[in-house]
């Protein structure tokens, strides 16, 4: 789950990382109101799940309350790589004597947390890291000792000559290693980590992740989810305990597994067809899954045909075929279906489909084959 | 021979007495499988299902029983200490089916379990089966066959179809592993690669990979230079969207190498065979061999 800007300023803020004031406006009377509270001049931050709000258009400086209130009247409603602004951020505009990058993230490789920094921090950094990679430079945390006194020094002083910079960013960073494990974060980054002219060391912009399957201890963290700015398809799926994504193709597919529901995708594209969503209906058996499934698979207007491929095994392909055929009792289908199903409770289910009147197939091929073609000539 | 497992395998199973648990531990044991003990905490002494005794800890578990293998039904908040729990109590193969376990809780388990000189399969998997000899975990044991090809696979139900594919044309399966398709997991392609490799009754390897990560391309590697039986490889994920990029660190950190056209052409340069779908399992199979 992503994190707004304002909202990992929070968690970052409590671990005691030094953080600029700033607060989060929904209408432009809150943005002036901010930035009276503030006083000088302050920047207007789009808040909204994308990368590249600055090149958008979503950051500008304000010289006053009355400018900050124009640019949150312009920003807020204003569209980010598809996503709606619905809030922004205000803080002050601060001076910037320099911009470092601080990561933590865990490494598939090494299977541990590994930190992350670069000297050459700020928007740039992604290239930094592809033309110039020695100049980021990593370190694996053991987990069972945290993030080391030392070791963090060590890395601030690739940062920092000054040898008080890079304690308060050793500091930092051992406080941002705290919080990634007492949120359950996959990902906190600060970027920049930005010196003011005075030589104070400061977070001025951060981004966390939060792994999902932390969600369930963390309630305090699962409450800041934004939905607003998800597909409501998707929004949907998640409520209904699916793994959705929606694609642009014609080919509806609904799939138990997410290894099997990718192999499917790829199948009908060896076809010619274009996938319309990546849909895992996930392993337990439950014909209410099926139902919430079609409900989302239909309501794609772009959908010409859907294809269920379902290999049973903790899943039961009656549970699968009931869904269906409780699915169609309850709204219409308005295009084919072609359903292929084999393993556990087979047979079971091709009786419940046949009475239903409608035929299964067992092999995979052949069923996203004749989905293509219906999609096409539907 | 097999890899992991076979008929000399003590199973225990933490959480048998749970829906998941119950169920499959009834599979296992019509499988074959020895299933010796049970662990649910505070029913210990019951008898499940009038066979198989059931326990507190797995540590009363392995002294009363002899178990030398555990697999995990637990639900996720408490997986990880079930996982540590095992590695205590000795036992050499932990096979851990539970799926949302928090990749933070897997930084602290792995060092754990590595230091008890355990294996982890998992989590997130379906476990293993060596066809007609012992079945651990929820791979349908219909589909199967006994034979002389491995399968090590990061998918699940992608994995039946591929052994469903391999099992109806006359390639049976020496063992199928299901490692896990989470970020973190105790058992990769590497160690099961090197086990069919050394195996003397598998004579050829079947992969199954996805999208994400870089331990396809690491498996390519180690094929290439240790690997002289045949290997036949599937990446899924061809068509998926370009994934939802974790902030600037994610690309850092494995740039374009998650894909699946880099992880094919890893395999290919490899001399791995290149599945293009997975129908293609048994011509590739029968080429190779």
């Amino acid at each position: 789950m992503n994190l707004h800007e304002y909202q990992a300023r929070d968690i970052l803020r409590r671990q005691g990382i030094p953080v600029p004031p700033g607060d989060v406006a929904e209408t432009p009377e809150q943005a002036r109101a901010i930035a009276e509270r503030l006083g000088g001049g302050v920047v207007v931050k789009a808040q909204v799940h994308a990368g590249g709000r600055g090149k958008a258009g979503g950051v500008k400086l304000a010289r006053n309350p009355a400018e900050a209130a124009a640019h949150a009247a312009a920003i807020l409603g204003m569209t980010i790589k598809g996503l709606t602004v619905r809030k922004v951020l205000v803080a002050p505009a601060a001076e910037i004597a320099s911009e470092s990058y601080v990561g933590i993230l865990v490494d598939r490789a090494s299977q541990r947390p590994v930190l992350m920094v670069s000297a050459a921090g700020g928007i740039d950094i992604e290239e930094v890291a592809a033309q110039a990679p020695e100049r980021i430079h990593r370190l694996a945390v053991d987990p069972r000792y945290g993030l080391l006194r030392h070791q963090a020094l060590g890395l601030g002083l690739k940062l920092y000559r000054d040898v008080g910079q890079a304690r308060a960013a050793a500091d930092i960073m051992q406080r941002l290693y705290a919080a990634v494990y007492a949120v359950g974060a996959s990902l906190a980054e600060i970027n920049p980590l930005a010196t003011t002219p005075a030589g104070a060391v400061t977070a001025l912009d951060a981004k966390v992740v939060i792994d999902d399957n932390e969600l369930e201890r963390h309630p305090e963290i699962a409450a800041l989810r934004d939905s607003g700015g998800e597909a409501p398809s998707e929004v949907a799926a998640r409520e209904a305990g699916l793994t959705f994504i929606k694609l642009e193709g014609s080919v509806g597919c609904c799939v138990n597994g997410a290894g099997l529901a990718m192999a499917t995708m790829d199948l009908v594209k060896f076809y010619g067809g274009e996938p319309a969503n990546f849909l895992d209906i996930g392993g337990s058996s439950n014909p209410q899954k099926v139902v919430d499934a079609l409900k989302i698979i239909t309501a794609d207007p772009g959908v010409r045909a859907i294809l269920f491929n379902i290999f049973g095994g903790i899943t039961r392909c009656d549970d699968v075929a009931n869904g269906i055929v409780q699915a169609t009792r309850q709204f219409p289908l308005r295009v084919p279906l072609v359903i292929r199903l084999t393993g556990t409770n087979e047979a079971l289910a091709v009786q419940i489909l046949t009475q239903a009147g409608f035929s299964a197939l067992t092999d995979m091929d052949e069923a996203v084959q004749r989905a293509v073609a219906q999609a096409r000539t539907a | 021979m097999s890899v992991f497992i076979d008929g000399e395998t003590r199973l225990v199973v933490q959480g048998i007495t749970g829906r998941d648990g119950s169920f499959h531990s009834r599979q296992m044991i019509a499988y074959g499988t020895k299933v010796v003990a049970g662990v649910t905490p505070g029913k210990g002494g019951q008898v499940f299902d009038g066979v198989v005794p059931v326990f507190d800890t797995v540590a009363d578990a392995v002294r009363e029983t002899r178990a030398n293998t555990s697999v995990i039904y637990v639900p996720a908040a408490v997986a990880a200490s079930a996982i540590f729990e095992a590695a205590d109590a000795g036992l050499r193969l932990i096979v851990c089916i539970t799926e949302g376990i928090p990749v933070l809780d897997m930084t602290r388990v792995l060092p754990y379990v590595q230091e008890r000189g355990a294996r982890l399969i998992g989590p997130n998997c379906p476990g293993l089966i060596s066809p007609a000899r012992s079945k651990v975990g929820i791979i349908p044991g219909n589909i199967c066959q006994p034979g002389r090809t491995g399968v090590v696979s990061r998918s699940g139900t992608l994995t039946y179809e591929i052994v469903h594919q391999l099992s109806t044309h006359g390639f049976g399966q020496s063992t199928c592993i299901g490692i896990g398709g989470d970020p973190l997991i105790g058992t990769n392609f590497i160690h099961c690669l090197s086990a069919f490799q050394a195996d003397a009754e598998t004579d050829a390897v079947v992969m199954i990979g996805e999208i994400g990560g870089t331990d396809e391309q690491q498996a390519a590697d180690y094929v290439r230079q240790a690997v002289t039986k045949p290997v036949v490889g599937f990446i899924a994920g061809q068509t998926a969207p370009p994934g939802r990029r974790m902030g600037h660190a994610g690309a850092i950190i494995s740039g374009s190498s998650g894909t699946a056209a880099e992880k094919m052409a890893a395999f290919a340069r490899a001399g791995i065979a290149v599945m293009k779908r997975p129908a293609d399992v048994v011509p590739l199979l029968r080429e190779r061999l």
